[in-house]
């Protein structure tokens, strides 16, 4: 298959018939009921759906987080469903950035320290406080997490995730926990990654709004994609109505 | 500008963030490797100080006595292949006599060379001058006999020997390593003040003793690959004709064998104890880890979703298990190295050593770290292992409410009998059976420890009780200086205020069984003795049979010999017979390790019938004065001891020697015993913060909190007194042994005083670690508790 459809825009992500279930026979639960995708490099995709309906479990599929159950999903030429442990821990070591709804920060490690945390182990990192300044937290880096905002520390997993320079940005539910303005943000410092950056970014929200910002969007409902969009045009977060 | 990574940053602030568990945990294993130190390294430095001091002050490998041998035969013992060196010298028995003491002191006097310093059994002069040689009333005294005399140089004495009475100087007092412990012949327990060593001038002594151009002991030294038997039986042979009285080893020496039963038993509660308490410290560290990394749960799987690889996760659980149980190991060892030389010291008092030689033993150090840190580790790995089976999506959510639907059925039970915080203790009791009896058993073995250490002082007290009270009946006991009619003793029962006399026969003797040998003494006794019996393990009299032996438990042991087995005796006195005799019983041993016979029995076989060698005695109340008074004028009277003196002597040995440990390790495990339970009120605490404070948030009180939290701590220590209960028998089984020594056997005592003090001890420490806890909880603040994980 790789070589025939080569047009233009490289693919990301590709999966076919991708199922997940958890749990055994009458309490299993399918959260995923056979994904066929394909996603081109660069883009800015939104997943869409209620809780349940699936997003999060194809996120952290894609993100070496989880295995599928059946199925197969690839990012460029790595086979995430066959790789080993090893593999996908280097696949998101080199390849991955995260930022989850309860941002995840080490709360014993100062903002410049959970950045490092990951630059330790990334091949060709930004700094710390360059990735800091990006998320505009320069003057913040050295506060504990728990002497900064919700905001503040969600800007801060950012900046985590994408000091390692990415060729993936995973963000579940990046402003579930925010309030407008500081969502809002937040959205507009993981546009301008993708942005200024190139980087891929796939985010789950259930937020319909977010819809907007994105190259395109993903529905889900039930464990399967029902839609896909591909918006002709795209508004800045700050246009968004929220 | 940054020398530690993030993550070692992180392993900074979260030791410090959990610091009162860590210090708690690590206080624990320390207390466990500082056992283990201290013992070991005590037991080496005893070891290493008894073997210079012997070798400085040239302790002789073997004792040649004889009843008078010229000077010359020194040089055919020089001739024994194996001997490197030799000494003669005059010594004998004598009676001292100080002001304020009605009962004449046994003593015994040896002679010092006529030039310079002794080839071998040199002596140590603590304090004062040696002797003028010209002058024949200056002596020598043994250091210890005068400190608890209160005697010093310029002193005078009087001592009768060989029937003469005369008196004497003190020039100087001197130390021995061949009189570390003094006894005086036929009792058991040394006893400083009663028994006198004098060095005087060698002409004075062989004078007194007829022993011109003689000597009546000669001293061998052994060069280093001879054969000890071998120079023995050669002595012998050269000997015998002369009344030679069986030469000996250095290990038969009086002195130097309480000395090495003394080091022995040390290093036997030095073997046994600290893995005992390094076995819980390690048991609380492993369970300790794995609750610390489980609580870590999800910063696992956060730092495997930014790609560390399973390995560099487990490297930095495994640094901060190590740092806790490295931290542990090396304040143990430090402590382990000050208390031990403290002790040494005290010890190095206690046993005379005029030095101290400070050793340790370095195989106690990798010991004690070895089990830290492969405790610590195998507490944690388990924990990782199972971590790192979750994938990484699973691993950050937190943990899914744990099901509590199956303890439904409890709810419905207790709905009417309890209220929503009883229920919710119950309900995680139910839920989580493992977790808490996993505390229970730590804390269980916390107390187990406990009762075996209050159970072992009450050990102590039993040997003593039972030994002077049960087993011996009498008040006083004589002893002749050589083997008498039992006519003697009708002597002694005409005397006012004796009430009764039964007649006792001591022979030493050297005892064969298989591969087996010891050398000891037979204790003959009448036929219905009243006064000093032997006893089985329930206390009911023994009787002495007609053609046997009754072994005391130590002595079979020793001689792996038991009832009906026969065993092969050498009388080392007299006519010295050999027989075979069948052992008829086994008797409980309290005190060294004594066999008894029937006296009428033992004198046949020595062809000396109606001959004893001393008595007990029972006397009138308030009588001993008179009685002494009028005993001492008595001939052939070697000595008479009041048993309270000898209860006493043997309480020190007891409490002074190297039975004092037993208070140190009290006091280990009580504090073993609280760190355990602290840590189990910390645990509990740490791992339900975060439940507590919502149930402040939806409106339960503090102390309806506190309940949920301080009932589950009450009902595992609950549930721990009963297993603690049944483990402290173990242990009191297994520490009674491990401070048994050849000297004094301690019993197991497993009684409702020991698990009640010890029950007491929990309780106590569960009171004082829930309110510390509550403390917590009263200040815990509500918002940040509940939005950061700590």
């Amino acid at each position: 298959m790789p070589g025939k459809t080569d047009t233009s825009p490289r693919i990301a992500f590709h999966t076919e018939g991708l199922t997940k279930t958890y749990g055994e026979g009458e309490a299993a639960v399918h959260a995923l009921r056979g994904v066929d995708l394909s996603l081109p490099e660069g883009e800015l995709v939104v997943l869409l759906g209620a809780s349940g309906s699936g997003k999060s479990t194809l996120l952290n599929i894609l993100g070496g987080l989880d295995r599928a159950t059946s199925g197969s999903a690839h990012f460029r030429d790595h086979d995430l469903t066959t790789h080993s442990d090893r593999a996908l821990t280097r696949y998101r070591r080199d390849h991955v950035g995260f930022v989850f709804q309860f941002y995840n920060l080490m709360p014993a490690l100062t903002a410049e320290e959970n950045v490092e945390l990951v630059t330790e182990i990334a091949k060709t990192p930004m700094s710390p406080s360059e990735a800091l300044d990006l998320v505009g937290l320069g003057p913040r880096r050295h506060h504990f997490p728990a002497q900064l905002s919700g905001g503040e520390q969600q800007r801060v997993a950012i900046a985590r995730a994408i000091a390692k320079r990415p060729d993936v940005l995973f963000c579940d539910e990046p402003t579930g926990a925010l309030d407008s303005t500081t969502g809002r943000a937040v959205l507009q410092v993981i546009a301008d990654i993708n942005e200024e950056l190139g980087t891929t970014v796939l985010m789950v929200t259930h937020a319909a709004h977010t819809a907007a910002m994105a190259h395109r969007v993903l529905r889900f409902s039930d464990g399967a994609i029902h839609a896909v969009e591909v918006n002709a045009t795209r508004l800045a977060p700050r246009e968004i109505d929220w | 500008m940054t020398l530690l990574s993030p993550l070692d940053r992180k392993l900074l602030r979260d030791l410090w963030r959990i610091k009162g568990q860590a210090g708690a945990i690590a206080a624990v294993i320390a207390l466990g490797v500082m056992t283990l130190v201290m013992l070991s390294g005590l037991v080496n430095t005893l070891e290493q100080t008894k073997t210079a001091y012997y070798e400085r002050y040239r302790l002789p490998q073997v004792f040649v006595p004889v009843e008078r041998a010229p000077e010359r035969v020194l040089e055919r013992l020089a001739e024994i292949p194996g001997v490197s060196a030799v000494e003669g010298r005059v010594t004998g028995m004598a009676l001292v006599e100080i002001d304020g003491e009605i009962l004449p002191i046994r003593a015994q006097a040896v002679s010092l060379p006529v030039h310079g310093r002794a080839r071998l059994g040199d002596i140590y002069l603590a304090e004062g001058r040696m002797p003028d040689p010209a002058r024949t009333e200056e002596v020598l005294l043994l250091k210890a006999f005068a400190d608890a005399r209160a005697l010093k140089p310029g002193d005078t004495l009087s001592a009768t020997m060989n029937g003469a009475r005369r008196g004497f100087r003190i020039t100087g007092l001197a130390r021995s390593p061949e009189f570390l412990y003094t006894t005086a012949p036929g009792e058991i327990v040394p006893d400083d003040a009663r028994f006198a060593v004098l060095w005087m001038s060698r002409d004075s002594l062989a004078a007194a003793y007829d022993m011109d151009g003689a000597f009546n002991e000669a001293l061998l030294g052994l060069e280093r690959d001879a054969s000890e038997p071998a120079v023995i039986a050669a002595a012998d042979r050269i000997l015998d004709p002369l009344g030679g009285r069986g030469a000996f080893g250095l290990a038969d020496q009086q002195s130097n064998f309480f000395l090495t039963e003394e080091i022995n038993g040390a290093r036997s509660t030095a073997v046994a104890v600290p893995p005992i308490f390094l076995g819980v410290s390690a048991f609380l560290l492993a369970i300790t880890m794995h609750r610390i990394v489980q609580a870590e749960r999800e910063q696992i799987g956060l730092l495997k979703a930014f790609g560390y690889t399973d390995g560099e996760t487990a490297i930095h659980y495994l640094k901060l298990m190590l740092a806790i149980a490295l931290a542990g190991a090396g304040a143990g060892a430090l402590l382990g190295i000050a208390s031990g030389r403290a002790m040494a010291g005290l010890y190095t008092d206690y046993y005379k050593f005029p030095f101290l030689v400070f050793t340790l033993e370095p195989r106690s150090f990798v010991t004690g770290f070895a089990i830290s840190v492969g405790a610590a580790t195998a507490g944690g790995a388990g924990v990782l292992r199972a971590v790192f089976r979750l994938s990484p999506a699973v691993a950050m959510r937190p943990p899914a409410p744990a099901d509590y639907s199956a303890s439904g059925g409890i709810g419905r039970l207790a709905r009417r009998l309890l209220d929503q915080p009883g229920r919710m203790v119950l309900r995680r009791l139910h839920r989580q059976p493992g977790r808490m009896l996993g505390a229970a058993i730590g804390i269980a073995t916390g107390m187990a420890l406990s009762v075996g250490m209050i159970g072992l002082q009450s050990g102590f007290a039993r040997t003593i009780d039972l030994a002077f009270t049960v087993l011996d009946r009498s008040d006083a006991q004589v002893t002749f200086t050589h083997a008498m009619s039992e006519k003697a003793l009708y002597e002694l029962a005409r005397l006012p205020g004796i009430e009764s006399v039964e007649p006792v026969r001591n022979v030493s003797v050297l005892y064969r069984h298989a591969l087996e040998t010891h050398r000891g003494a037979i204790t003959g006794l009448g036929d219905t003795p009243r006064l000093a019996r032997a006893m089985d393990a329930k206390q009911r009299p023994l009787p002495l049979p007609e053609g046997g032996i009754v072994l005391s438990s130590t002595l079979a042991r020793e001689l792996d010999a038991s009832p009906g087995d026969f065993i092969t005796v050498e009388i080392r006195e007299g006519r010295r017979p050999v027989f075979d005799i069948p052992v008829t019983a086994v008797a409980d041993s309290l005190l060294g390790a004594p066999a008894y016979m029937r006296l009428d029995v033992l004198n046949r076989a020595l062809k000396e019938p109606g001959r004893v060698s001393g008595a007990y005695l029972r006397l009138a109340p308030g009588a001993e004065d008179s009685v002494f008074t009028t005993v001492r004028g008595m001939p052939a009277l070697a000595g008479i001891a009041l048993k309270e003196d000898m209860r006493e002597a043997i309480r020190e040995v007891m409490d002074e020697g190297m039975g004092a440990m037993r208070f140190v390790m009290l006091a280990i495990a009580g504090i073993v015993t609280f760190g355990i339970v602290y840590n189990a009120a910390r645990i509990a605490y740490a791992e339900r913060a975060r439940d507590l404070a919502s149930l402040r948030v939806i409106g339960f009180t503090r102390g309806e909190a506190a309940f949920v939290l301080l009932g589950e701590l009450g009902l595992i220590v609950l549930l721990a007194l009963p297993l603690g209960a049944v483990g402290g028998y173990g242990m009191s089984a297994l520490i009674a042994s491990a401070f048994s020594t050849e000297i004094y056997t301690i019993p197991l005592i497993f009684d409702a005083q020991s698990v009640a003090s010890a029950t007491l001890a929990v309780l106590a420490s569960a009171v004082f670690s829930g309110w510390i806890v509550k403390r917590d909880l009263d200040r815990i603040e509500l918002v940040s508790a509940l939005k950061t994980r700590e």
